[in-house]
């Protein structure tokens, strides 16, 4: 009897060991943002629909991720299965080899027709597609519309620069601890170059001419870098030259902020009660226009993609597959609310009722982001794609430095002339380093 | 001795000299080698011989004479602070007080904390001129609160790193004073020495070789603060904050680019040794090196 169980009991050892080296597991890279915390809490479901696929998660801050994934990437290190990539690295990426081309590998039930065509087409190179968008954003004003009726203001449908110079001004209430605004300002091409890129091509401005001049030397750059800066050191909270998409969320859901211009993303978080004190009261609308609506919104997006060098593709393809399909943003609006779900990516998202009925910036962000067109992102013409992102491989070099000397200007400790110089320099520097500058 | 005898000898010396070799000559001659190569990890198309290019590319860096400014600045400001709080904190904690046990371990309590964990507490709960605690203390007798990190990034730094390190100065310091023969100050009291007189005349150079040790240490550690930095200022605003450790990070991992990160990599050791030599000759005599 006794042996019979010992051997029952090795029998079943024996059985779950070999269960657990039939599982295949696979390491998702992925960002520290509210909406990847909801996919690994609710990838517990994909694990049970998918018995011999085990997750393994490795979640960062966005440029420690960026760091570690790009590094791995180019040296083919394989230590990643899934990666977290945006408009930046998905088609250079895609390029370089460094990506499995996804489509013929999806599986037929897949709807990669819905996707959103701008979102679609950042996430490509030259026809082919190397990423499955997770979430999109564009850029949008946010208000308290109390403060405004209270002021006795009204937010136009297509605010201007002026207008918001204008009401900055007037609600900026210091002794209360409330601002007139609140932007980014923390130096970083992701951070306060992605707003100030969409403020520069408002005005005008780009970032190189046809033959890949830069133009922070234009009077274009320098009308909407001087308006940016002293809009915020006039009506800005204290330390905005730290302040990053993060914490202006902060500031703005404790009502610290009249206005902000930033994510779209945002205005989930914005209208969830649990989170935002301003829950009842913020308003939408688009992002402001200087001289021209061209490049006024910025386009980004987080997208899941398959490195080469990944030895499990099959498994992680099937990854990516659940957490952007249909099912998964029904799933996150059953379980966290229809505000709550990944915006920006499928046109059926913006076809179901209870979503456009319970998230009233939606129908705002789904036009920022059809509005948004990376292809011609500023009114005169460009050598690049992107908007707010250039897509050349340098362009997070150039863009932390002028982001750096920008906030330098931020802080007053150089002028927006010498800034603005020294970011041409620099630039140049850089594009000649890289050969594309002669 | 024979030949032979010799031969054997070198051959029991060969383990010590190989594995130093691969310790520190291999990875100075990589860097070499990579600080000539056209080598960004975003641009696998473009590789080769570059010539200088890398040094023309980093010499033309604005940021580069900051970054050497800035890195001599942090370790000579720091190291000022340090030693000369800690010799004064060192003479105060040698005396008998009351709570002396718990204010020893109070003062020596920042040098247990982590680099990056004291970098958020300062950034975050002290200097933020919104909810820090320095901003509330400013406020409660009126004045206006200071942006620390935009207004004074490298004075920030080099607060927080000093507030890190002057544990570590009055620990040395308190040992070497605690070994003062207490008959010749009781002498010196007796022939009429007041307590300056004492410090001056006794104490200091009796902490001569406790100093030039705290000095070489924490020269050696500060040449390579990075963690401070990269969690309060990112390097900025501007170039304001940027050392050498933070320079060669920005070039390796926010740019890709190994071939120039090499050469700052060189420019920080030719910097450490041009340091050392003159520590070195400056107390050598102190340290019977």
């Amino acid at each position: 009897m006794v042996l019979e169980k010992l051997i029952t009991a090795f029998t079943l050892i024996l059985l779950a060991g070999s269960q657990l080296c039939a599982q295949t597991t696979i390491t998702i890279a992925t960002v520290n943002n509210g909406d990847m915390i909801v996919m690994q809490r609710l990838a517990k479901q994909f694990e049970q629909q998918h018995p011999d696929i085990h997750l393994d998660w490795v979640i960062l801050e966005e440029k420690i991720l960026r760091e570690k994934t790009t590094t791995d990437a180019a040296a083919h290190g394989g230590q990643f299965d899934v990666v977290t990539i945006g408009p930046l690295e998905a088609p250079i990426w895609g390029r370089r080899g460094w990506l499995l081309p996804l489509e013929g590998k999806l599986s037929p039930g897949y709807d990669l027709n819905d996707l959103l065509k701008p979102i679609r087409d950042g996430a490509s190179d030259s026809g082919h597609l190397y990423a499955l968008p997770f979430y999109a954003e564009s850029s949008l004003t946010y208000y308290r519309k109390d403060l405004f009726r209270r002021a006795g203001l009204t937010m136009p449908a297509q605010p201007t620069y002026e207008d918001i110079a204008r009401f900055a001004r007037t609600l900026n209430d210091p002794v209360h601890d409330l601002s007139g605004i609140c932007l980014r300002g923390k130096p970083g091409w992701g951070e306060n170059m992605a707003y100030i890129s969409t403020v520069a091509n408002t005005f005008g401005g780009r970032w190189f001419d046809e033959a890949w001049r830069p133009q922070f030397d234009s009077p274009e750059w320098h009308t909407a870098v001087s308006f940016y800066i002293n809009l915020l050191q006039k009506y800005g909270p204290p330390g905005s030259s730290s302040n990053g998409f993060n914490e202006s969320l902060t500031l703005f859901e404790n009502g610290r902020c009249a206005m902000w211009i930033d994510a779209t993303v945002a205005a989930g978080t914005l209208s969830d009660a649990r989170q935002s004190k301003v829950a009842s009261t913020v308003g939408f609308a688009p992002a402001p226009i200087g001289v021209t609506p061209h490049g006024s919104q910025w386009l980004w997006f987080w997208a899941l993609g398959v490195p080469s060098s990944s030895k499990h593709s099959e498994a992680a393809l099937k990854f990516i597959e659940w957490a952007t399909s249909k099912e998964y943003i029904q799933l996150v609006a059953q379980t966290n609310g229809w505000a709550a779900i990944p915006p920006g990516t499928r046109e059926s998202t913006y076809q179901l009722p209870q979503y456009l009925a319970s998230a009233p910036f939606a129908e705002l962000t789904y036009h920022s982001i059809m509005a948004a067109d990376p292809l011609h992102p500023t009114e005169k013409p460009v050598p690049y794609t992107g908007i707010q992102c250039i897509v050349i491989p340098s362009f997070p070099t150039i863009g932390n430095q002028v982001g750096q000397l920008i906030a330098a200007a931020l802080v007053g400790s150089m002028s927006v002339d010498e800034a603005l110089h020294k970011a041409q320099l620099a630039t140049e520097r850089v594009e000649r380093h890289t050969g594309l500058l002669h | 001795m024979s030949r032979r005898e010799t031969l054997s000898r070198s051959a029991l010396k060969l383990p010590a000299i190989v594995s130093l070799f691969i310790w520190s000559v291999i990875p100075l001659l990589m860097t070499l080698w990579f600080s000539f190569r056209r080598y960004n990890l975003m641009e696998p198309d473009r590789t080769g011989f570059d010539g200088f290019g890398n040094y023309r590319y980093l010499l033309s860096d604005p940021s580069l004479a900051m970054a050497i400014g800035n890195t001599v600045l942090l370790v000579a400001s720091v190291l000022v602070i340090t030693v000369g709080l800690g010799t004064l904190l060192a003479v105060l904690y040698d005396q008998v007080f009351f709570g002396r046990g718990i204010a020893r371990v109070l003062v020596l309590a920042p040098f247990f904390i982590m680099p990056t964990v004291s970098a958020l507490i300062w950034k975050n709960m002290m200097m933020h001129p919104d909810y820090g605690f320095i901003a509330f203390l400013m406020r409660s007798v009126g004045l206006k609160p200071i942006d620390w990190f935009a207004v004074a990034p490298l004075t920030s730094i080099i607060i927080i790193v000093s507030w890190q390190w002057l544990p570590f100065a009055v620990l040395t310091l308190l040992t070497s004073v605690q070994s003062l023969d207490s008959e010749r100050k009781e002498a010196a009291r007796m022939d009429g020495a007041g307590p300056v007189a004492i410090f001056r005349y006794i104490l200091l150079p009796h902490l001569g070789r406790a100093i030039s040790a705290t000095v070489m240490i924490e020269t050696i550690f500060l040449l390579g603060i990075f963690a401070e930095i990269y969690v309060t200022t990112s390097g900025g605003p501007g170039f304001a904050s940027t050392n050498l450790s933070f320079l060669i990070y920005r070039y390796a991992l926010l740019e890709y680019d190994v071939g120039g990160a090499s050469v700052a990599g060189l420019v920080a050791i030719v910097l450490a040794n041009i340091l050392a030599f003159f520590l070195m000759r400056s107390f050598a005599r102190n340290l019977d090196l």
